[in-house]
């Protein structure tokens, strides 16, 4: 399975999935402020409580947007004006949505730096308004209260949230590399002290509602209610009006203090705080620890540092200004561009483009319990998926209920389940050594080991006990999932196509279109770590049906992953990018680089794991079979890097992290990594004289990158790849290329084609075929117009 | 009651039951259906009785508890088996039954004295019954008594047994607090042990926290939410408000005093607790004003919710105990039963959402089985967990809303008549010994339709775990 590990920088982009498409509907557009005709917000007056709902119209979601702004401050000076009433509610109409944010489209249409600056100082303005009501305003929480949503209720004077799953708050904006630009890095600290509003701020985590009490971001909880007389989550929502309309009376009436008693703990900080000494070594220690996980390729943690400490030392006005100018800089980042472009793409690929399938997948069988196979079947039980658990040996298949039961309760211990809940997750998963019950199964997906005569074997027995509309997925990282069909029984299934795969270069596979109704095998390629990674990339033959790929989708959704849908064709897409750079590595290992060095060269580009370490991860022996394969298959381009190399690593058991040893030398509890000394030998005998010309250290990460890029946009030459977006989304959270650079596509779009393609010139002297553009990456290097996100 | 349906109570049954079918084609008439009381159930009532044909009927020859405590008052140095001891005894005293006779013996409790696991045969063995009668012990929480009952109506149906006792009984005044389980094993592991090597090792492991002590549990094991906070949460889902709660539970004790200074608590038995002085009645009933109730701070979701401590059922100590016979067995040992003990239905539901609907779910279910109508039931008696709950309930078998998403109904259950509920106070008042409090209910029931005439009375109850129970309860002709 070739994929990278867990990685840092990937994780942090977990706090996508709660982020929702954002909907931006222009209204009014002509411009008169019709005072009657508000869409986005409506208020009501319960005694003598006004009851501000923000709903924006045609949207799952409430973003700030320029209308809810306007809207916004007319009607809050109506409430101030009003002599009837002494206190408001702010709430949101929408279940499961506050207010998710600052509208994205906004900011990404502004041209210049002022405009943005701009926007940023209009937000102040209205949260400093309500900041400085002398009407109690509470804001009713309920769903997801992020960025801008967050900034404006910590400007209200008190805040009560649902204790409901849905209900997180937080400041994602540095994930989109940018700054809570309303107020929010100057309200956040005093709210909940500096080393809880950094910890917010540059890590962009969401918090869930019970732990913001905690930490005094929230004032009061409200339980989600169940049935009654109206649904849940209507009567939910009716019900923290209520409430928050007693407390908007109570702070009124000063019966309410708003004010809260901080614990010992908090006002030792506080008070450490208040000591100019203190704060100093506390920004150090914060400055050092970001610059050593962002190897200054993201400026948007460093500047967020920076516009606290200004508002801290030099007062509020000063820090105001500050946020406002570093927003806007920010913004105009290439990299605030790249990780929007993901977010965007990331929302893309979160939909199913093939609709709803006819059957929804209930029963879902794997077979195979190794480290894929328990992963699958960790994220399928999770969501509630009846799943089979099948592996030949009784050790394999406990091993993979072990596996299973330990990424479920890790999620006990860290209080994300009950052990209720785990249990009753738990039972959802069968184990067994037959293939009782897959005459049920709707789906089954193989993830035995990368062997076509196993697949073959194992294709042909499940054939014979699933029902007809079962699908059959195979799990594979590089094998054409047409050949694994060829010896599908089922008559209406794919056809061989081995003729195609061999046929070198160019796999056209659209040439291959022949008879026969549809075909319900399909590929689904995992990440391991299952359960951390967040790509799944689905293979579709040019036979696989239109509903069997809206069945593999719904599935992958339901699992919680991010797809990419690509067609079938050697290493498909995910695998075929990474192979040319693994053989770059090789070479560069074989010119004398130390893998220490490579790695360091590697992560300080971006990528969240170096290449050496990469290849460790991945297992050298599976490096090797995807090499030999692909190398088979796509000749001289994908060469370079001596499979030697591979091969007597293998042969001498270096099979990396697995077997404890590769370039590196892995010890359980051990963290720190050795060099394999025992690798000297065979690096030695493999060595290649380095050619000083393209042996920089900035040539060693182009040579890299711009082999991988080179892939990627041939296989969106090729047709393997859809659309740049999915390109761009699997490059990322498949294969760890830099998030900054916002993936191989975003990359090209960013730094210039023609740049790249000059790179690739360079080194195609130095080496030959193997840096050859592609032929679109040429087409965009001589039409600078040319993007691939226009 | 009206004048009209005053005669027709002091008529000889038989001719009761021709009147009512005689009355029967006034049925459409709109305007008696405004009057209260029988007038309403005279019109609808179309079947004599609810016996089955080939299924022995199953009577409630009569049934007593001992008065219901506050719990930490006059019982709180007893054993839970102590006070099983006491209703037992308390039965035998009023039935006069011949200890020999007895069958079986069926109790059931919700927090175990892990002594006295079986509490039943301990009870039944220290009451002076045979050491021949087999008893066990069932838990199904608030409803334990209830599966004792129905344990017993199953034995005597099917011809197992002819007489049989069933009860409950609760002693909250002392729960079970256990060593925490680090503490627990070392000392079992400490048990094992064999040499002093062996025991100076395993005690060098002990840390101070093992000495915390593990409480049992009040909440949820499946939600970990308590039944309060749970009872607030339906109370607000249904928009039940602090003041309608307030004022169902005045309601309540109101009832109960005037039941109990009317004498109506026949069930009661006296209990001479040992070193105290002889127990006669009820202690919880304490009938306040809504000002002073209004005063509570909410006692579960703070500092808004609604339910308090007065509109709560209290932790109670106290037992129940009915004899239960097939009917020609206690004609032939020349008994005059109270009731029949008729169909009945356990159902359940989300824990979580709905814990304490029971009654609405059952309800329905148990008179579609025994195909009578809301107008049927003369006397319903109701388990009182919370103000908010049997409120919440009302709500929900008002509500077409609720029947046809949550139900799979087409219409709304119906309401129970307030003046036909509760009329003798509830568990609110009286007090709520979790495992004792089925066998009040039915005797309640029972008495009720006695006292004050029909023919039909419903109990219901709902309980931890999301479950629920309803049974019909038929009187004995007199």
């Amino acid at each position: 399975m070739v994929a990278c590990r867990a990685i840092g920088i990937l994780s942090r982009f977990s706090a996508f999935r709660i982020l929702r498409s954002r909907g931006y509907i222009c209204r009014n557009f002509t411009g008169s402020s019709a005072l009657l005709t508000r869409t986005h917000i409506n208020y009501g007056v319960k005694g003598d409580v006004a009851v501000v709902r923000i709903n924006s119209p045609n949207s799952k979601v409430n973003t700030l947007s320029k209308e809810l702004h306007s809207e916004f401050s007319e009607v809050m000076n109506e409430i101030w004006a009003s002599d009837q009433i002494r206190s408001a509610v702010l709430i949101s109409s929408k279940p499961g949505c506050f207010i998710a944010g600052a509208d994205i489209n906004m900011l990404a249409a502004c041209k210049t730096l002022q405009e943005v600056t701009q926007l940023s100082q209009e937000a102040q303005r209205i949260v400093e308004k309500l900041e400085k009501s002398t009407k109690p305003i509470v804001a009713a929480i309920n769903g997801s209260c992020l960025g801008g949503g967050l900034e404006v209720a910590i400007s209200c004077q008190y805040r009560i949230a649902t204790k409901d799953r849905k209900t997180v708050l937080g400041t994602p904006e540095v994930l989109l590399g940018a700054l809570p630009g309303a107020g929010g890095t100057q309200r956040l600290p005093k709210m909940v002290g500096v080393p809880a509003a950094l910890d917010m701020m540059l890590t962009g985590r969401s918090i869930r509602a019970d732990r913001a009490k905690k930490m005094g971001l929230v004032d009061q909880l409200v339980e989600p209610l169940g049935p009654g007389l109206k649904p849940p989550e209507e009567r939910t929502i009716e019900y923290l009006e209520e409430v928050a309309i007693t407390f908007a009376k109570g702070l009124a009436d000063k019966k309410i203090s708003p004010k809260r008693d901080k614990g010992l703990v908090e006002k030792l900080t506080a008070y450490a705080m208040t000591i100019p000494f203190v704060r100093q070594q506390v920004y150090k220690k914060v400055e050092e620890k970001v610059r050593k996980q962002t190897k200054g390729l993201y400026p948007a943690p460093l500047k967020i540092i920076d516009v606290v400490k200004t508002g801290i030392e030099q007062g509020s006005d000063a820090g105001y200004l500050c946020e406002s100018q570093k927003f806007g800089e920010l913004v105009m980042t290439k990299e605030s561009k790249a990780l929007m472009g993901l977010y965007h793409g990331q929302v893309l690929c979160k939909k199913n483009k093939f609709g709803a399938p006819q059957k929804d997948v209930k029963h879902l069988a794997i077979l195979g319990a190794g480290l894929m196979g328990a992963g699958i079947a960790q994220v399928s039980v999770d969501k509630g998926l009846k799943t089979i658990l099948k592996d030949a040996t009784l050790t394999a298949l406990d091993r993979g209920q072990q596996q299973v039961f330990k990424g479920l309760n890790d999620k006990v211990k860290k209080k994300a389940l009950t052990s209720f809940e785990r249990d009753s997750i738990f039972s959802n998963l069968t184990g067994q050594l037959d293939y009782q019950g897959f005459e049920k199964a709707d789906m089954v997906i193989e993830a035995v080991f990368e062997d076509l005569s196993l697949k073959h074997r194992v294709l042909k027995e499940v054939e014979a006990v699933i029902p007809d509309h079962c699908i059959f997925a195979s799990n594979t990282s590089a094998l054409p999932i047409s050949e694994i069909a060829a010896v599908s029984k089922r008559p209406e299934k794919c056809f061989p196509s081995r003729e195609g795969m061999l046929s070198g270069s160019s796999p056209a596979f659209s040439d291959l279109l022949a008879f026969g109704s549809p075909c319900q095998v399909i590929g689904m390629h995992y990440f391991s770590p299952v359960d951390k990674m967040q790509l799944l990339e689905i293979i579709t033959t040019e036979k696989t049906s239109k509903d069997t790929s809206a069945s593999a989708v719904a599935v992958g959704l339901k699992q919680g992953k991010v797809i990419i849908v690509v067609k079938d064709g050697p290493g498909f897409y995910t695998t075929r990018c990474l192979a040319p750079m693994m053989s770059e590595v090789i070479r560069i290992l074989q010119e004398g680089v130390d893998p220490k060095k490579l790695d360091s060269l590697t992560t300080s580009f971006g990528f969240p794991v170096g290449a050496a370490t990469l290849v460790d991860e991945v297992g050298v022996d599976v490096a090797k079979h995807v090499a030999e394969d692909l190398g088979k298959v796509f000749g001289e381009r994908f060469g370079g890097g001596n499979p030697e190399l591979l091969t007597q690593m293998v042969s001498k058991g270096f099979l990396g992290r697995k077997s404890g040893k590769g370039f590196y030398i892995y010890q359980e509890g051990v963290k720190r990594k050795d060099l394999n000394s025992d690798m000297d030998s065979i690096l030695a005998s493999l060595k290649l004289p380095p050619k000083s010309e393209v042996s920089s250290d900035e040539d060693i990460q182009f040579r890299l990158v711009t082999r991988f890029v080179n892939e990627a946009v041939m296989c969106l030459q090729e047709g393997i790849l859809a659309t740049p977006a999915e390109g761009d989304i699997g490059a990322v959270f498949g294969l760890g290329f830099p998030p900054c650079l916002g993936g191989p596509f975003r990359f090209v779009d960013l730094y210039g084609a023609q740049k790249i393609v000059d790179r690739l010139k360079k080194y195609e002297a130095a080496y030959g075929k193997q840096f050859t553009p592609c032929q679109l990456l040429a087409d965009h290097a001589n039409s600078p117009n040319k993007k691939f996100y226009q | 009651m009206t004048i009209l349906t005053y005669p027709f109570k002091n008529l000889p049954t038989a001719s009761k039951w021709a009147l009512r079918f005689s009355i029967r084609p006034l049925s459409c008439s709109s305007q008696l259906r405004a009057a209260p009381g029988t007038v309403i159930s005279v019109q609808t009532k179309t079947k004599k009785t609810l016996a089955k044909p080939n299924i022995r009927n199953v009577v409630v020859v009569d049934g007593v508890r001992t008065p219901f405590l506050l719990s930490g008052t006059s019982y709180k140095d007893l054993m839970p088996h102590d006070l099983a001891r006491a209703a037992l005894t308390g039965l035998l005293h009023r039935t006069s039954v011949p200890k020999e006779v007895v069958d079986y013996i069926i109790f059931g409790t919700v927090i175990q004295e892990v002594k006295t696991s079986n509490v039943a045969r301990e009870a039944a063995l220290g009451a002076g019954f045979s050491d021949k009668t087999p008893a066990h012990t069932v838990t199904m929480a608030c409803i334990s008594a209830n599966q004792a009952m129905t344990t017993g109506v199953g034995l005597i149906a099917s011809g197992q047994c002819d007489v049989i006792v069933a009860g409950g009984v609760e002693l909250m005044s002392d729960v079970p607090i256990r060593h925490s389980r680090k503490m627990r094993k070392l000392m079992l592991d400490l048990n094992k042990a064999k040499s002093m090597g062996q025991r100076l090792s395993l005690i060098s492991k002990f840390r101070f926290n093992f000495l915390a002590p593990e409480l049992p549990a009040v909440s949820e094991f499946s939600t970990s939410e308590t039944m309060g906070h749970s009872a607030d949460r339906l109370a607000a889902a249904f928009a039940v408000s602090r003041l309608e709660q307030d004022e169902y539970a005045l309601r309540s004790h109101s009832l109960a005093k005037k039941a109990q200074d009317e004498g109506l608590l026949s069930d009661v038995v006296p209990f001479k607790v040992p070193g105290k002085d002889t127990v006669t009645k009820d202690n919880g009933i304490r009938p306040s004003s809504l000002e002073q109730m209004a005063k509570l701070k909410p006692a579960f979701i703070k500092p808004y919710g609604t339910v308090t401590a007065a509109n709560s059922s209290f932790l109670t100590d106290g037992a129940s105990a009915m004899l239960i016979m097939a009917e020609e067995k206690a004609l032939a040992m020349g008994y005059k039963p109270k009731a029949y003990l008729r169909d009945f239905m356990y159902v359940s539901q989300d824990p979580k959402d709905q814990l304490l609907l029971g009654p609405t779910y059952a309800t329905p279910k148990v008179l579609e089985k025994a195909g009578l109508t809301m107008n049927d039931i003369d006397a319903f008696e109701f388990h009182e967990a919370f103000s908010g709950q049997i409120l919440a309930n009302f709500k929900a078998m008002d509500s077409d809303w609720f029947a046809e998403n949550y139900m799979g109904r087409k219409t709304k259950v119906g309401l129970p008549p307030l003046e036909k509920f509760n009329n003798w106070g509830g568990s609110l008042s009286l007090g709520h010994p979790f495992g004792a409090t089925g066998c009040r209910l039915v005797m309640a029931a029972a008495n009720r339709l006695r006292k004050e005439g029909g023919q039909y009375g419903l109990v219901a109850a709902c309980a931890a775990g999301g479950q629920g129970h309803a049974m019909i309860v038929e009187a004995y002709p007199k």
